[in-house]
């Protein structure tokens, strides 16, 4: 066992505790938490990809490092969208909770 | 795609830059919107959704007269190592949908959305713009890009353009409703992700034409294959997970629920076709495709009763998108029936995207004929409609007519994609499919008959509104619910004239009628209120043993379908299709 | 076992430590604590991983920005907590969910170990046609010159996330500024370390730019330190955000994509191909749109942890 195959098994780990904290808390930050656990779990994976592409000097295949980096920043922007939405929910209900007793019914106006 | 050929090796055909244009277009109207800020956005957009209608027609005639794939190497790097664009036959009709749909949808709000005289930046009215546009710059990526990884970065263009549109109006549940569609849009491009990065770990490419070279049904394919398609399907809300959908759709306005439902879905249902059709034609395998079917079939049945439960006009219509995007999955069990059986697979994938076309601008339609009962009126109980036909004549008829397109009559769009379908199950042997084209209709018309009558329905005493109706945006809705009804004759270059009949022969007519029939007797059973009257049949102690037990049926659909759109529920349900798919991918060819 | 492998799975053990206590602790911000712990930590696997400019994107971004705002919801939500903890699935839910996600991380480990060897790569390639593009760093070349055009949606997702966030303010403080006022304490350590930290925040940041091009470095996370210098500021209240219907502000957002599209026009007539460069000219331009992708990064990832107007824009 070298350390990329050492990697990629933290990797699936990290997916597999991400999606079980996404199904089973409650609170939404927890979910976006656990959203932002499952999406480093898969670059991490890409990661190893990468460090097995390894060849002519370089220390890993550049192409999913770059890759990566672009899914870091987009991972950011929807916890920031999420966040925003989270805070926004709080105030306006006073309660953060994703669960409803009915489906949102337009109101009379 | 399957049909028109790829031009090896590949470099930038002529006409490839229109491709760049219709990329960017839409992502530079943003930027500018965003900058000139104020009432300049709504000019941005009615200047430049116009200049991309033209531009999709360009490439229309253009994809036409070379008669091959549009291809353009995006800094002239070839992949695997840089970005190509493609657009067939399959991207050139969805950008034409997109454009003709938005510019409807641009003018129905043209009145709605308005900046006050003193040119202060309002934020509504700002928004609502500048993410119209926003929804187009993504959805053009979607269609356009050729690399798996481009295509998520497009994705979460997509979910950050669509979510604000359902809690545009800041109200509490739209803001929840919100926050359950950005969570589990996100669950599902990540599992999108984790797909494609098994894929470039087995072949070293992202690329769509290269990867269809390459691809074979080894594990890690098959688990990309099972991941990236129900984390698509999860985006495209297709039943048992669409929990998010009803609420985001329903709360949002009744312009941004036209676009929500008539174009965003689109989007992830357009990757899954690409995936399946393009990249993974060799792995996906008959049984697979039977469970994408056996969803789409479920999906009908419960959002067609749910929504015939409905007390209010804009859930009704958002629970009736639920039943129709089960329609687009019917597709491809008809198309994988047999493998290598050409004639059906080309009928299939013509007849989906047909029914794609036909649902879009039907649907659109019939948000915005809703929404503007719901203006006029305000309020939207069914029950209370009556006397609306009366009073807003073109409305109704709007709302008449994309339910009738909906229902697949003669010469709609949804006709002729139910015809060229049931041609690919009668070529195929699937007969069971033909029993759920044909049935589908029925649960259609159900819900479409409940509102009719209810609006029909005359009133004593003069109709009170609150507000006039917009004379555009009743035009509007016409148009697009029209254009649905008339599809098929739009679509008679690539398909034979023999197949459209008359709507007025006697076997048409007949099945017309018989579909209307049955939808009627569906709507008399299982609405919540007597469709003659206002009393709801829970109170009614004089009521049949008979109607008591359909409706209690319905209950129980209604209940289970509130059940299934638990979070909880919902999220296990994805990882075990995950499985399920999984399996059926491994264990699923025939011999 | 040798050394490296012990470090290494010493790492391993404490990330799955770590993630598995942000998941299963009760309070939300010590969960949120524990996620920045996990960040940095995840920064130091893709050292070990050979892949530094990611790491310092996941230091910075992952770990740092992401910590940010994820403390400022939690203190905020905290009075919340303990209303929605009762929504808290039973014990047959949790094992249902716990069996169905190890499912799915025990086959992504058989997946991901049977991948084929040798690993396909295109590390040949990049390496063939890197010399066209001048750069020595070649994360930074498929970033700008191969894949330019995911960097280009990468900035308008950053945008569209910016506009949607915005969206979200009341209508009657639509304009106004984000954020709370902070106010300054003119002798405390925030103050302190913020009249001191964002020169040498600044430096440090242009020198991660401009090396990027040739070592790990680049514009991301340049941008991620001007945008955390800038932060710093306005939470010790030394500045303020400002409004967000400023002219300024908006052209400062759009500024780095208008000028990735004007150089992928003009390669058109001058290299061949929209975002081509044109010989001899690749690493300016390069650099030219990095500079400018960089302040415009640099505003919006402060924007999107500020989070929508919350202050009329007098205030």
């Amino acid at each position: 066992m070298n350390a990329s195959m050492l990697y990629g098994m933290c990797g699936s780990a990290l997916v597999g505790i991400g999606l079980y904290g996404l199904i089973v808390n409650p609170q939404p930050l927890r979910k976006i938490l656990s959203f932002n656990l499952i999406g480093s779990g898969v670059f991490l994976l890409f990661g190893v990809i990468a460090r097995r592409g390894a060849a002519l000097g370089m220390g890993g295949d550049p192409v999913p490092q770059a890759l990566v980096i672009t899914g870091i920043v987009v991972a950011f922007s929807a916890t920031a969208l999420a966040v925003a939405l989270l805070l926004r929910l709080q105030e306006a209900s006073g309660s953060a909770t994703l669960s409803s007793p009915e489906p949102a019914d337009p109101p009379d106006a | 795609m399957s049909a028109l050929p790829i031009l090896i090796p590949e470099t930038t055909t002529a006409g490839g830059f229109l491709l760049v244009l219709a990329l960017v277009l839409p992502l530079a109207s943003v930027f500018a919107a965003l900058t000139l800020g104020g009432r300049n956005a709504r000019r941005v957009v009615m200047l430049a959704i116009p200049a991309g209608l033209a531009l999709a027609v360009a490439i229309g005639v253009e994809l036409v007269q070379s008669g091959h794939t549009l291809v353009y190497l995006l800094g002239g790097w070839a992949p695997p190592l840089g970005i190509a664009l493609r657009a067939d036959g399959l991207s050139v009709v969805m950008l034409l949908t997109t454009t003709v749909v938005l510019l409807a949808v641009a003018l129905f709000a043209y009145s709605d959305f308005q900046v006050p005289e003193n040119g202060h930046e309002v934020r509504a009215p700002f928004m609502f713009w500048t993410l119209l546009l926003a929804v187009w710059g993504a959805l053009n990526a979607v269609f356009l890009a050729g690399d798996l990884f481009t295509l998520y970065v497009a994705l979460e263009l997509l979910t950050f353009a669509g979510v604000p549109l359902v809690s545009l109006e800041g109200r509490s549940e739209t803001l929840q409703a919100a926050l359950r569609y950005l969570l589990f849009a996100l669950l599902g491009s990540v599992l999108y992700m984790l797909g494609a990065v098994l894929l470039y770990g087995t072949y070293g490419t992202l690329d769509i034409a290269l990867l269809a070279e390459r691809v074979r049904p080894v594990p890690a394919v098959i688990a990309a294959a099972a991941l990236m398609t129900v984390g698509l399907l999860a985006k495209t809300a297709l039943f048992p997970l669409h929990l998010w959908l009803p609420p985001a759709h329903a709360g949002a306005p009744a312009a941004a629920s036209a676009v929500l439902s008539a174009l965003v879905v689109k989007g992830s249902w357009f990757l899954v076709v690409r995936l399946w059709f393009d990249v993974m034609p060799g792995v996906v395998t008959p049984s697979a495709a039977q469970l994408l079917g056996a969803l789409g079939t479920a999906a009908i049945v419960v959002g067609s009763v749910v929504a015939l439960r409905q007390e209010r006009l804009k859930l009704l219509v958002a629970y009736s998108t639920v039943a129709q995007i089960g329609y687009l999955f019917l597709m491809f069990p008809l198309a994988f029936g047999s493998i290598g059986d050409v004639p059906a697979h080309g009928a299939a994938l013509t007849g989906g995207l047909l029914q794609v076309v036909s649902h879009a601008t039907a649907k659109a339609g019939m948000f915005m004929a809703a929404g503007l009962i719901y203006a006029a009126l305000g309020h939207d109980r069914i029950a209370d409609l009556a006397g609306v036909a009366r009073a807003m004549p073109v409305t109704v008829l709007a709302f008449a007519l994309a339910g009738l397109a909906l229902m697949g009559v003669v010469p709609s769009g949804a006709y002729l994609a139910k015809k060229l379908m049931l041609d690919a199950a009668d070529g195929s042997g699937q007969w069971w499919w033909v029993v759920v084209l044909q049935g589908g209709a029925v649960f259609t018309a159900g819900y479409v008959v409940l509102v009719l009558v209810s609006v029909l329905r005359s009133r004593s005493g003069s109709m009170p509104l609150v507000k006039p109706v917009s004379r555009l945006s009743e035009l509007a809705a016409l148009g697009l619910s029209t254009s649905s009804l008339l599809l098929a004759f739009a679509a008679l270059g690539p398909v034979p004239g023999d197949l459209v009949s008359s709507p007025l022969a006697p076997k048409e007519l007949g099945t017309t009628l018989a579909v209307v029939l049955g939808g009627a007797l569906l709507a008399l059973g299982l609405s919540r209120r007597s469709l003659f009257g206002a009393a709801p049949v829970d109170s009614a102690a004089n009521e049949g043993a008979l109607r008591r037990s359909v409706v209690a049926v319905g209950a129980a659909f209604e209940l289970a379908d509130r059940l299934i759109r638990r979070w909880q529920f919902a999220s296990i349900g994805l990882l075990m299709l995950v499985a399920l798919l999984g399996g059926l991918l491994v264990f699923g060819s025939p011999g | 076992m040798n050394m490296p492998l012990l470090v290494d799975g010493s790492l391993v053990v404490l990330i799955l430590a770590v993630a598995i206590w942000t998941i299963a602790v009760r309070d939300s911000f010590a969960a949120v604590v524990g996620y920045a712990i996990y960040g940095l930590m995840l920064a130091l696997a893709w050292v070990r991983l050979a892949a530094i400019d990611a790491a310092l994107t996941e230091a910075a971004i992952g770990g740092g920005l992401t910590g940010v705002l994820l403390i400022r919801a939690a203190v905020r939500l905290r009075p919340t907590e303990s209303v929605v903890a009762v929504e808290t699935p039973g014990r047959f839910v949790k094992a249902l969910a716990a069996v169905l996600a190890g499912t799915v991380s025990a086959a992504l480990a058989v997946v991901v170990l049977s991948l084929p060897v040798p690993a396909p790569t295109l590390a040949p390639e990049v390496a063939g046609h890197i010399a066209s593009t001048g750069l020595g760093n070649a994360v930074t070349a498929v970033l700008l010159a191969f894949r330019a055009t995911d960097t280009l949606l990468e900035a308008v997702v950053l945008v569209f996330a910016l506009i949607a966030v915005w969206s979200l303010a009341p209508d009657r403080l639509w304009g106004g500024r984000p954020g709370p006022r902070y106010h300054l304490e003119a002798n405390g350590m925030l103050a302190y370390l913020a009249r001191l930290l964002p020169p040498l925040g600044i430096i440090v940041a242009i020198y991660v730019f401009w090396v990027g091009a040739d070592l790990p470095g680049g514009k991301f996370q340049a941008g991620t330190l001007l945008a955390a210098m800038w932060l710093l500021a306005i939470m010790a209240g030394l500045t303020d955000a400002p409004p967000v219907s400023r002219g300024w502000l908006r052209v400062a957002l759009v500024t780095g994509s208008a000028v990735f599209l004007a150089i992928g026009f003009a390669g058109v007539p001058l290299a061949g191909a929209f975002l081509a460069y044109p010989a001899g000219y690749a690493k300016p331009l390069i650099l030219v749109i990095e500079a400018a992708s960089m302040l415009s990064i640099a505003v919006t990832l402060a924007l999107l942890v500020l989070g929508p107007p919350e202050r009329s824009a007098q205030q």
